[in-house]
């Protein structure tokens, strides 16, 4: 057992815990967030997604004892000041949940996504989320509102959205 | 032996608990949430009794108005519309009514989450219920108000006399000490219970709010991260446990060397069979889990091998058979006309068809919560049905049902009897001999390996075609394993793992079904047949209920050999179903989506291009059609796909879904809620298939178990929803789906002229048939 710092939605959080122990049961287990999600452990499906500096990092694989120094984006801090994230705000508008379960990867992986580059075409988005499960079926609620998010970023980011459909 | 008290029995069978490394108490971290403890099992009854409309509704002062609703929604969204219900019949702002679902000690046995029936079924009572209650209101406000019933209005909850807006009240002023009202119980329990007052509920035509896009109340949690999920839920003291599987499915301990995880920090527990590890925190338990060394009683592998699996169904000897669609009573059948009819048919066509084992696969395995007292127990779960969960759980602990208190948690999403209740027996079987509350999460590898299959099964389709082109005989035998080898509710620790390695005998109940659609083809028999268990006891391709609970598989037969006897009679295969079917239902979304499709009839298989140029353009392109009607749902979908003649790549990439559940409620969740039929129906007809050699499943992450992602979800559906307001509102969780399989299966032959069948259709089956 060691003690750790982390970065933790731009807040510096203790935790004591076997280097070795996933980040995943630091979020979930001694900070109680309710975002991230246990569903392989494997990093196959995404429920357990957080953006550790910039990129969507699935928290199941990756050691307590890397993420120390990183800056830890999670869903439960993803909202600013009460209000939601654009990518929240197209979720919900399109209610792109069924069991919600894997929505925490959605989103996450989403944010990271259209951070980097909003300005994405239908069929560009459909591949960049590859690797995401959704055991629901909820995919096509999802893929529109990515597209939703990604058009209120582009226009956020000033000049017009290049949106292309595939 | 089931005569005694769990504790009782323990003392007497000398359970095996091995101390380890000292189990500290666990550090409570921030965010900790109050939850309901065994001690306070008893303070927390309600009465439940039906009969009465306090069970059903509550308003407080300020006139907030809680539903209690004995279903739960798994993600359709099914609480919103019981909200939508519940506030037109009582005229309150639909924000007003929130919906407790799901706790055995709140909500009255609905029967849980079963057959698309929240609607259709659970939703009758809470209507009928909640216009007895504004009848009650009404009938206190012309009291206070000293005013003729008559002239009395109601908006949002504040009653008035008409044209004298100052003599009023409100709900929350008149409802005192409740309702205190009687209502008419049809003395059932489970999907059949219902109840009714003296009121006239209203008529369709007047609704303001059912039938409107009211948005999902679950969505702002599930997006902003504040929903309590089950795997959220954190008692105090609480310990975290993880169970240890056999390599070999049937193996059972033999010895455990506890010093492979000293140090851990964790303690072995041993019921029988059951084998756990628990310790205070759960990365402890995981670690303990991996590590600790167990051997394994020497056992004869239990299974075929997985290329011999369909020549096992055909084998195998009938343990039950039947000729009813879904449940009911034994109905005779004979096979000998219709097999005689065939035969002397000028034209004959046969095929049979394969369907896979396939895994619920949730998105998270199986967790469940439970604090076993002396005498009462808690337990947390992400259940389908927790009425039945809570009376096999109490079996299991030797307590009367009503001192377990079983609440419901949103879960990964469930659609049927999936591992959703096994972390919860076991759970409790822990919590009960440590005497401290127990958190139980499976690993993936459980989840897809451990949990509950649906039935593989071999499709038996023949037919006899006339010279006119008619119809002259038919037969439909569906043969595989069973969809009850694990019963479709946890009412008994027979049906769960740890009952059966504990001191529960799996029972042996079969059913299996036919499709039920209302084809009148003559000399026709349809009949099931299932066969016994690979294994007998707490087996990993034990099987049961998923999504339809066995449609999906009947359907992809049923609705491809239909496509199959068009072809070879050179009728088009809309034409053919509607020459036979009776429902004027099924008529109509038939011929509603052959519309919305602009579907071009086909002849003879030679007059279809597509068929004409199968093999030789880089991606080819096909239309199929399918029907489907159960649970008050009646659905015709066409698919159009695309194959890719090189890679076999099998693209769903449009729908038009033709949908007719009667009234509908909410027509944006109605939407999701068929997309996610459709979606999760591409999955399993093109991906999903159990993996398992001799000694066990193989297929135990998502890498041995693909599903659908989103490169190849399709680019549109289009959903056409014939909106019946005068019919009473259907089921939409599961006709969808079954229609999905056969409309990808036919839409391929369209493009190629190939017939996939065996299911699901990979790509590497596309492509082996395209070189073939």
């Amino acid at each position: 057992m060691a003690q750790f710092t982390l970065s933790v939605d731009g807040k510096s959080r203790q935790v004591e815990a076997d280097p070795q122990m996933p980040l995943l049961y630091a979020l979930r287990g001694e900070l109680a967030l309710k975002g991230p999600k246990f569903g392989c452990g494997l990093a196959q499906c995404g429920a357990c997604t957080v953006i550790v500096n910039g990129s969507a990092t699935r928290s199941c694989v990756l050691p307590v004892s890397a993420a120390v120094g990183a800056n830890i984006r999670t869903l439960d801090g993803l909202a600013a000041n009460g209000k939601p994230h654009p990518v929240q705000q197209a979720f919900i508008e399109e209610e792109a949940a069924q069991c919600g379960y894997c929505t925490n990867g959605w989103i996450m992986t989403v944010v990271a996504m259209l951070e980097r580059n909003p300005r994405l075409s239908d069929e560009q988005i459909r591949q960049q989320l590859a690797g995401l499960k959704c055991r629901c079926g909820s995919h096509m609620a999802i893929l529109r509102a990515a597209r939703r998010a990604a058009d209120a970023m582009a226009a956020g980011a000033g000049g017009a959205s290049k949106r292309r459909r595939a | 032996m089931k005569a005694l008290g769990r504790r009782e029995f323990l003392q007497r069978s000398g359970v095996l608990l091995v101390a380890g490394g000292g189990v500290s108490l666990l550090h409570l971290p921030q965010g900790f949430a109050q939850q309901a403890s065994a001690s306070t099992v008893a303070a927390a009854v309600r009465d439940l009794t039906p009969a009465q409309l306090d069970t059903w509704l509550t308003i407080d002062t300020v006139g907030a108005v809680t539903a209690y609703f004995g279903k739960m929604d798994m993600g359709q969204g099914v609480d919103t519309a019981i909200a939508q219900i519940v506030a037109e019949e009582l005229d309150v702002a639909v924000d007003r009514v929130s919906v407790v679902m799901g706790d055995t000690h709140r909500t009255p046995n609905q029967g849980g989450a079963s057959g698309s029936s929240a609607c259709r079924q659970g939703a009758v009572a809470l209507r009928n219920a909640a216009a007895e209650a504004r009848r009650v209101l009404l009938e206190r406000a012309a009291v206070a108000l000293n005013a003729a019933p008559a002239l009395l209005a109601v908006s949002d909850g504040r009653v008035s006399v008409s044209g004298e807006p100052s003599r009023s009240s409100t709900y929350g002023q008149l409802i005192a000490e409740g309702f205190r009202t009687p209502l008419q119980w049809n003395r059932q329990y489970g999907n059949g219970l219902t109840v009714r007052g003296t009121a006239q509920v209203k008529s369709p035509a007047a609704y303001k709010v059912v039938g409107t896009a009211v948005p999902r109340k679950d969505i702002a949690g599930k997006v902003l991260a504040t929903t309590e999920y089950c795997v959220h839920v954190r008692l105090p003291d609480m310990l975290h446990a993880r169970v240890i599987r056999p390599p070999v499915a049937s193996a059972v301990p033999a010895s455990i060397d506890e010093s492979s995880i000293a140090g851990i920090g964790a303690q072995v527990l041993r019921d029988g069979d059951f084998l756990a590890v628990v310790a205070a925190t759960e990365w402890q338990a995981i670690r303990a889990a991996r590590e600790l060394k167990v051997s394994w009683s020497d056992a004869a592998a239990p299974f075929p091998p997985q290329a011999a699996l369909f020549e096992h169904i055909r084998k195998a000897p009938v343990a039950a058979d039947n000729a009813v669609a879904n449940f009911g009573a034994r109905q005779p059948y004979d096979p000998a006309p219709a097999l005689a009819a065939i035969a002397a048919a000028p034209l004959r066509i046969e095929a049979e068809y394969e369907v896979a084992f396939q895994s619920h696969a949730r998105m998270a395995p199986s967790i469940g919560v439970a604090d076993v007292g002396e005498r009462s127990a808690v337990i947390y779960a992400d259940t389908q049905k927790p009425h039945d969960t809570r009376n096999g759980i109490a079996k299991l602990l030797g307590l009367p049902p009503d001192q377990v208190r079983v609440i419901w948690k949103p879960g990964a999403g469930s659609y049927g009897r999936s591992d959703s209740d096994e972390a919860a027996f076991e759970a409790a079987l822990i919590s009960q001999q440590l005497g401290k509350p127990v958190r139980v999460q499976w690993m993936r590898h459980e989840g897809h390996g451990w949990d509950p299959k649906a039935p593989a099964a071999v499709l038996t389709c023949k037919a006899g075609v006339a010279a006119d082109g008619g119809i002259a005989g038919w037969f439909f035998r569906a043969r595989g394993f069973s969809g009850w080898d694990v019963y479709f509710n946890a009412g008994d620790p027979k049906d769960t793992l740890v009952g059966q390695l504990t001191d529960w005998p799996k029972g042996d109940q079969h059913n299996f079904g036919v499709p039920g659609e209302s084809y009148e083809f003559p000399n026709s028999v349809k009949y099931w047949e299932t066969i016994p268990a690979l294994l007998n006891r707490a087996s990993p391709l034990r099987t049961s209920h998923m999504r339809a609970p066995q449609e999906l598989q009947l359907h992809f037969a049923h609705e491809s050999f239909i496509d199959e006897v068009a072809a070879a009679a050179g009728v088009d295969p809309i034409a053919l179903r509607l020459k036979y079917l009776k429902e004027p239902r099924e008529r109509a979304v038939l011929e509603a989506v052959a519309k919305a499709s602009q579907w071009k009839p086909r002849g003879a298989r030679a007059d279809r291009p597509a068929a004409a140029t199968g093999g030789r353009a880089a991606v080819l392109r096909g239309r199929g059609v399918s029907l489907n009607s159960g649970f008050g749902g009646y659905v015709a979908t066409v698919c159009e796909v695309e194959v890719d003649a090189r890679s076999g790549r099998i693209w769903p990439r449009r729908f038009w879904v033709a949908h007719d559940c009667g009234i509908v409620l909410n027509p944006r969740s109605l939407r999701t809620t068929i997309e996610g039929n459709i979606v999760q129906g591409c999955s399993r007809a093109l991906f999903e298939e159990v993996r398992f050699d001799e000694r066990n499943v193989t297929s135990v992450d998502w890498v041995g178990y693909p599903i659908l992602e989103t490169p190849d979800a399709p680019e549109h559906i289009d959903i056409v929803t014939i909106d019946r307001r005068d019919q009473p509102a259907g089921g939409a969780g599961e006709p969808a789906h079954v229609t999905v399989p056969a409309a990808i299966a036919n839409a391929i032959f369209d493009a190629t002229g190939i017939r996939l069948r065996s299911m699901p259709m990979t790509a590497k089956r596309m492509r082996e048939a395209l070189q073939a």
